[in-house]
């Protein structure tokens, strides 16, 4: 090697380079191989990259829009004959008016406002004004009216959603040309709605109730939301931390600590690690069998949504704690047993707070699968249109819910166009969620680890 | 495994310490994703009206809901199952043996099954029921005599098509709409195309020529779309000669997309449908438990809200989403009130 690099060549020509090192063959190619596996890794990780931005940039392209929605504020005069036939203001016979009774208030409403801001369109007909409102308005008219009852024969000041395809034009989905073509909405509607933007009757504005708002049905686009799908994520996710922490974290401490090493134990932990990659569905096939038709819990509920993660997740969270435990140096333990400390002292005292950070982190990733799951839930009934939110828990936890990825699935199978970009909304929602839980779990372990 | 085993009887255990009593208050509903956002539009709307809470309505298919609802009686069962077809022999029979005995059958009207292309693509309006078998058949009539298929443009059996390479996105098996399809389009169109009295004539027995008309060509013109109808819809984005199967509120949703097909010079709508004019449409039903009629609250008042003329008349918001409307809904409405099961009317 020496001999080779370094001897100079005989009458070289003068100063060509600074170095003396020639490369021979064999170093070159050495070179030349180590340089390739460079580009190599730089390629993979640029495909990594490249399909991340180009997923990214096509969800919040389709998605972005989600949060924002064309609201029309409207006088509805409430009229007393169309409403409280009676006039006895008597609450049983104003609950008898459904909501298809409201609906003409809201079409006398927008004809009133056209007339006020002097708005005249050729070939509108009064059904396809009316429809320029969302057929959410009717419910919400009547849920203030049964609750003010007094205001009936008044006229009051609603905000109300615009129809999903008026919503679709001011977001670029629906034009003039498209909607000549579609059923559910016509371009004089549209001129409708481009006057009343300019009257400022309707407004764009950020979307909370798509944060807030419970799931609806496929001719209401515009007031679907995820108010009750993160409520049963959350749940989920509560009983999840609540259940598969401590039985994860006893296990493991059991595992490495305690359990003598014999053939039981071996088998024990290729079975876990074995059941870490089980496919989801299958745990929803277990908890279908043992939760719903064994233990007879409710189905549709976040607790079996819980119970069936949990299960899920506890591999992941066994196998996460054993490691940190095991990295753990011995000298602690030794040092501790040597003071005189006993077994389960040494380690509570000083194994399991030194393990805590890497716990902890193993757990939120954990927990962040759990959130992405649908499959289990499939077979449990959570995969369902649910509009009442939960209650509160603990008794929350057996009233039907939904879950965020579930939310997700079910938006893609609607018909309507709207609910895709509804459906790229929440994945968004969904990965702020996931972005946040494991920014969470690198920071911890950043702040908390201990190296030896 | 022995861990796992002890960690699910611990759970179990907890959990049944923590439901002594949980009966359940909101009505269950399964089944058919085409009657689901039907089921979901009254669902929201009986909800809204009604002092009883939103019922919660699960998709999962025909089969799978039937399935679910046999599979007893009591609060941790389902209490409606929605489905796209008729329930059958072997379906009823599984239920007995669960419990499920009284069964109340509703018809709630019915669905068009139509075929549409890109709006771009060339137009598909000279549908003869014959065609759509000759385009996708594995097996067809040429000169007389049965072979593979040949074809590979509309215009090659019927002049009247366009000179557009065959690609058909036709649902997969699992679908309740594949056995209309080939029950309704291709049997019928292998019959009006004389290739089904061709294969009796070269000695097929009935069933046999049957199982021949509704095989499909397999070289790739037809492709099984498993997913929904959404899937379709992109794939059709994506070629403008394609063609695709859809049910007709999902067209009706995506009109600016989509340009429908005639069959037999009848464009499909609510009103040829419920007519007979345009051929292929097919019944929805929900079942319920009787069993649980009184249980369960608001169950009854669903089932009638459901099938109520402000709901699914021919003016009703479920017709304005594309269901057509049942001309014996006045029938349908007597079953439910009455609550005939049912075994008792046959």
């Amino acid at each position: 090697m020496t001999d080779t690099s370094l001897t100079p060549p005989a009458g070289a020509a003068p100063r060509a380079k600074t170095s003396l090192l020639r490369e021979d063959a064999h170093t070159s190619r050495r070179n030349a191989a180590e340089k390739r596996f460079r580009m190599y890794g730089l390629i993979a990780v640029m495909c990594g990259i490249l399909a991340l931005v180009m997923l990214l940039i096509s969800i919040v392209n389709s998605g972005a829009s989600a949060f924002r929605q064309s609201y029309v504020t409207l006088d509805v005069y409430l009229d007393e004959a169309k409403l409280d036939k009676k006039g006895e203001r008597n609450l049983e016979d104003i609950k008898k008016v459904s909501t298809f009774g409201y609906s003409p208030l809201i079409k006398n409403a927008v004809l009133s406002a056209m007339e006020e801001n002097g708005i005249v369109i050729e070939g509108l007909s009064d059904k396809e004004a009316g429809a320029l409102i969302s057929k959410e308005a009717p419910a919400t008219l009547r849920y203030f009216v049964l609750d003010n009852p007094d205001a009936i024969g008044t006229t009051q000041t609603f905000t109300l959603l615009a129809n999903g395809r008026v919503d679709g034009y001011f977001k670029d989905r629906v034009t003039m040309e498209s909607a000549a073509l579609d059923k559910n909405t016509s371009p004089e509607q549209l001129m409708l709605a481009d006057a009343f933007l300019e009257a400022g009757v309707l407004e764009n504005r950020f979307n909370w109730s798509f944060l807030t708002a419970p799931d609806a049905s496929g001719q209401r686009p515009e007031a679907a939301g995820l108010g009750v799908a993160m409520l049963g994520s959350l749940y989920m996710m509560l009983i999840v931390l609540v259940c598969a922490l401590p039985i994860g974290v006893a296990a493991s401490i059991y595992l490495e600590e305690f359990a003598p090493k014999n053939w039981l134990t071996d088998l024990i932990e290729v079975n876990i690690a074995n059941l870490a990659a089980v496919p989801s569905i299958v745990f929803g096939i277990l908890g279908l069998a043992v939760f719903i038709n064994f233990a007879g819990l409710p189905q549709s509920a976040p607790i079996v949504g819980g119970l069936v993660l949990t299960l899920m997740t506890l591999p992941t969270i066994i196998i996460a704690t054993r490691a940190s435990l095991k990295a753990v140096p011995p000298s602690i333990r030794d040092a501790a047993l040597g003071v005189g400390a006993s077994k389960t002292q040494s380690v509570f005292h000083h194994v399991l707070p030194l393990a805590a950070p890497g716990i902890l982190t193993g757990t939120i990733i954990g927990l962040a699968q759990a959130l992405g799951e649908t499959a289990p839930l499939l077979l449990i009934g959570m995969v369902a249109f649910v509009r009442e939110y939960p209650g509160s828990p603990p008794d929350g936890f057996f009233d039907p819910a939904s879950a965020l990825p579930v939310q997700i699935y079910n938006w893609t199978q609607r018909s309507d166009p709207a609910f895709v970009e509804r459906a790229s909304g929440a994945i968004i929602v969904l990965l702020v969620f996931l972005l946040c839980m494991n920014a969470l779990a690198i920071f911890l372990r950043r702040r908390f680890e201990r190296r030896w | 495994m022995s861990f796992t085993k002890l960690a699910v009887s611990a759970l179990a255990i907890t959990a049944i310490g923590a439901t002594a009593a949980s009966a359940r208050d909101q009505v269950q509903v399964a089944g058919s994703s085409t009657v689901l956002p039907y089921a979901s539009i009254v669902a929201e709307a009986f909800g809204e009206n009604f002092d009883f809470p939103t019922p919660v309505v699960e998709s999962g298919g025909s089969s799978a809901g039937l399935k679910r609802f046999c599979e007893g009686v009591g609060p941790n069962t389902i209490d409606v199952a929605n489905a796209s077809r008729k329930i059958r022999e072997k379906e009823i029979k599984a239920c007995a043996e669960a419990g499920v005995t009284d069964i109340i059958e509703v018809r709630i009207g019915y669905d068009g099954i139509v075929f549409a292309s890109q709006i771009d693509g060339p137009a598909f309006t000279a549908f003869q029921p014959a065609d759509i078998f000759n385009a996708l058949g594995s097996k067809v009539l040429v000169d007389g005599a049965i072979v593979d298929n040949p074809y590979s443009q509309w215009a090659d059996f019927n002049s009247d098509l366009p000179a557009a390479d065959i690609n058909a996105y036709i649902p997969g098996t699992k679908h309740g709409t594949r056995e209309v399809f080939e029950d309704k389009v291709l049997l019928a169109g292998c019959e009006a195309s004389g290739a089904f009295e061709a294969m009796i004539a070269a000695g097929m027995s009935e069933d046999d020529a049957e199982d021949a008309c509704i095989d499909v060509r397999a070289d790739g013109r037809s492709v099984d779309i498993d997913g929904d109808y959404t899937e379709t819809l992109a794939r059709l984005d994506a070629n403008p000669n394609g063609i695709g199967i859809f049910g007709l509120a999902f067209y009706e949703n995506n009109t600016d997309k989509l340009k429908v097909a005639t069959m037999g010079d009848v464009a499909p709508s609510t009103e040829t449908i419920s007519t007979g004019e345009y051929p292929v449409s097919r019944p929805l039903f929900f079942y319920i438990k009787k069993a649980h009629i009184g249980v369960i609250p608001g169950l009854k008042e669903y089932a009638e809200f459901f099938v109520a003329d402000e709901i699914a008349g021919s003016d009703g918001p479920l017709s304005e989403y594309g269901l057509v409307a049942d001309p014996e809904l006045e029938n349908t409405q007597m079953t439910v009130f009455d609550e005939v099961t049912m075994s008792s009317d046959m």
